[in-house]
């Protein structure tokens, strides 16, 4: 019920929000009750744990479903009330499928790489701020960290082609490999300049930072070049069409997990996933204001009717509409070469990148902001 | 002069060399038999230098069959199913092709109504087939869409043929002297309201692929072909004509009832991957045109003009017919010694053993995904190259 006070409160007394993690919670009541602290942790690790699953289950029902209508079909029907429980039956499959590990692969790497790069989403989805009231911690280097564990996330991926010791695992790992590298740093000199404008590199700090507008737009031309460098770096960095390079199926059969199988193969696919949803909750807090109703600089009257609209709701819709442009790239791109997508990186991307640093910096030294912040 | 054939084992086991100052090496990969690329089972081993293909050498013979010694058992009505089984999309073409041999060899004499229903036919599995290929080229550029929406069609067609022949794939159709079955009473209503429906789809497929900048750039100036070299490998349809060579049969020597409709050579200009794609965009167009002129006039008459267990002997010598199929030139060449039913020596003149070669020819100096556009744009059928 504190929960839902707070958001009433928060809406009745407009722009007065205080947010609240559940790392701060804990540290709070320390002194008073340790099973307290105990019970703020075990809610961290369960929740996250939950939302794991569950995005799992519903990204993947949602992709299937989205690439089921983008083609002309109905996809999955028939297991649970429209074809809900398909996950669910398709997990099962692959669980009580054989754990296999090719005999000449480097067994213990092999069994390791898909839960490295299942790590790197989990990690991120506990500081991504999905309310006001909901965040598992609030890091100050927050953009740092993200960028810093991001990057280790190709290390799951390359492990899992060296390891295979599979010729097609290793054309798809090395190309992995400098495809991530390469486009995280297209992806870094976005985040910038959402840091430039906001000041912060706190996930919470930025989305309150866009209490009077969202960077989108607010942030003149460099907001949004930043928001379509960003969507399209991330994009590649998930591997997936029209950078789905290192899978590339009708070139190198599964590229860097052709050699895995049942819940192993099943791990890098929610990676894949996961990290999608974390991309795109990222996109959608640096750029289109995280759980921050619409507001626009000083019409009160609007402003206040859009936060009568829940921040967790704002979240999620603005989440749901970066997923399915990413579903959407999917089902609609093929595939880049690999020198084309070098290219698109180092002489569009890059240059694009640092020039829209610059003018970020320039916005923000000479303030000259649609609407002023809120000082 | 002596020429040295290399042998396969010669080629797959040549020195691996390194072609820079570091310290790499060639490799050797499987693409295929069982591979997304091989389109059912063809083996390309590929020597690779990192992302660049140095040598492709393509191993076929997994579909083979002895689809030729066979018919020197069968008498030449048995023959027709086993065409149906080397280029399965283009099944009625390859019917066609024997039965055209079969009755310039022994002058059984067709109606009008058979020519045009056998044209019909083969226009319409035209259509299926290239609207399958561009399915599956969509599908080997990473656009996985394009290959439901190139199925839809292929479905649709599917049923007009199954409402006819009772068969999808191996159809069995064309027959010496006629046809297998009559069409129903509603078939050229039925063709008729398909027509502007695959009219459309053909500007679908122009909306969700052709245009698409990715697309262009992984098929433009991509794996060249000129008209000489083209010709000089043998190849034949889409693929010769993607050079600017306008061989197409039926137009230079009309046989069914292509001698009577208007329609256009499409050529190409300079033979890259993306002519190729759009010569077969346009052919399904003129297709489209082809059955709107005949399918108005389908003249009345029977379906045959001989009897099913009539004994068929051609006479003493070589014979040798040919027809356009969706892929090129599908010709039948058979030897007979004029006494019995069954040929002496049959030989299929395939057209995708010839276009395969293109693959060897200008895929060095490529990358992986070239290689893959260049295959995908030859549209192989696997059991047609190995019979």
């Amino acid at each position: 019920m504190q929960f839902v006070h707070t958001i009433a409160a928060a809406a009745a007394t407009n722009s007065t929000w205080a947010p609240q993690t559940l790392a701060q919670r804990a540290a709070d009541s320390a002194p008073h009750s340790l099973w307290l602290t105990a019970g703020y942790f075990l809610l961290a690790v369960v929740g996250v744990a939950a939302l794991l699953s569950f995005l799992g289950m519903a990204l993947i029902y949602i992709e299937r479903k989205i690439a089921a209508h983008f083609q002309c079909r109905l996809g999955p029907t028939r297991v649970g009330p429209f074809g809900l429980f398909q996950t669910l039956a398709d997990t099962l499959k692959l669980v009580f499928k054989e754990d296999f590990v090719p005999p000449k692969a480097d067994r213990s790497l092999h069994m390791l790489a898909p839960f490295l790069a299942l790590l790197v989403p989990v990690v991120l989805l506990a500081l991504i701020p999905y309310s006001p009231n909901v965040q598992v911690a609030d890091l100050n280097i927050g953009i740092l960290f993200i960028t810093a564990i991001g990057g280790f996330g190709v290390m799951g991926i390359l492990i899992a082609g060296w390891s295979s010791n599979n010729k097609w695992s290793m054309i798809g790992a090395m190309r992995a490999g400098a495809q991530i590298i390469s486009y995280e740093l297209s992806a870094t000199l976005a985040l910038l300049v959402v840091v430039l404008f906001s000041g912060t590199m706190s996930l919470t700090g930025i989305v309150l930072s866009q209490q009077d507008g969202w960077w989108i737009w607010r942030g003149h031309a460099a907001g949004f070049v930043a928001f379509l460098i960003y969507v399209v770096a991330s994009t590649a960095e998930l591997n997936r069409t029209p950078f789905d390079i290192p899978e590339g199926e009708s070139e190198l059969t599964a590229g860097f997990h052709t050699e895995y199988s049942g819940l192993r193969f099943a791990f890098f696919f929610l990676a894949e996933f996961i990290n999608m949803f974390t991309v795109s909750a990222l996109t959608a807090t640096l750029f289109l204001g995280g759980w921050m109703p619409f507001h626009v600089g000083d019409w009160a009257g609007f402003n206040a009717a859009m936060d009568t609209i829940p921040p967790g709701i704002w979240f999620l819709t603005k989440t749901s509409m970066v997923i399915f442009v990413i579903m959407w790239f999917r089902w609609t791109f093929p595939r880049l070469r690999v020198d084309q997508l070098m290219h698109l990186e180092w002489k569009v991307l890059l240059p694009l990148g640092f020039a829209n640093l610059f003018v970020a910096a320039v916005v923000v030294l000479t303030e000259l902001y649609p609407y002023p912040l809120a000082k | 002069m002596t020429v040295h054939v290399r042998t396969l084992d010669e080629l797959l086991h040549a020195p691996l060399e390194a072609d820079s100052e570091l310290t790499t090496q060639e490799y050797l990969v499987n693409m295929g038999p069982q591979h997304p690329i091989a389109h059912g089972s063809l083996r390309v081993v590929v020597r690779l230098d990192g992302e660049t293909v140095k040598e492709v050498i393509p191993v076929p013979g997994y579909v083979h069959r002895g689809v030729e010694k066979m018919c020197e058992h069968l008498n030449y009505r048995q023959v027709i199913p086993y065409t149906d089984r080397l280029d399965y999309l283009s099944a009625i073409m390859n019917n066609w092709a024997v039965a055209k041999t079969v009755e310039t060899a022994a002058g059984i004499e067709t109606s009008d109504r058979i020519e045009v229903i056998r044209t019909i036919m083969a226009e319409l599995q035209r259509l299926q087939s290239h609207a399958l290929w561009w399915g599956v080229t969509g599908m080997d550029l990473g656009a996985y869409t394009a290959f439901l929406y190139g199925f839809r069609e292929r479905e649709i067609i599917g049923e007009i043929f199954e409402e006819t022949i009772g068969a999808r794939l191996t159809m069995n159709y064309i027959q010496p002297g006629g046809l297998m079955y009559d069409i129903k009473p509603d078939f050229a209503a039925k063709v008729k309201k398909l027509l502007p429906y695959l009219q459309d789809c053909v500007e679908q497929y122009e909306t969700l692929l052709s245009g698409n900048v990715i697309f262009q750039e992984r098929l433009r100036n991509v794996g060249i072909v000129d008209g000489a070299r083209a010709v000089a490998l043998g190849c034949t349809g889409p693929v010769v004509r993607a050079s600017g060579v306008p061989l197409d049969l039926r137009a230079t020597e009309p046989y069914g009832a292509y001698g009577k409709v208007q329609f256009n050579v499409v050529v190409g200009s300079i033979g890259d991957c993306w002519d190729r794609y759009y010569v077969r965009l346009e052919e399904m167009r003129e297709s489209i045109r082809i059955i709107q002129q005949l399918i108005d006039g389908i003249p009345e008459g029977p379906y045959s003009t001989i009897r099913y267990n009539v004994e068929l002997t051609l006479p003493e010598g070589i014979h040798y017919g040919q027809v356009e199929t969706a892929r090129g030139a599908f010709g039948v060449l058979i030897a007979s010694d004029g006494k019995q039913e069954i040929p002496y020596r049959l030989h299929f003149r395939s057209p995708n053993f010839n276009n395969l070669w293109v693959v060897t020819a200008i895929s060095p100096g490529w990358r992986i995904a070239d290689f893959i556009s260049i295959q995908s744009s030859l549209d192989l059928v696997i059991p047609d190259i190995d019979r």
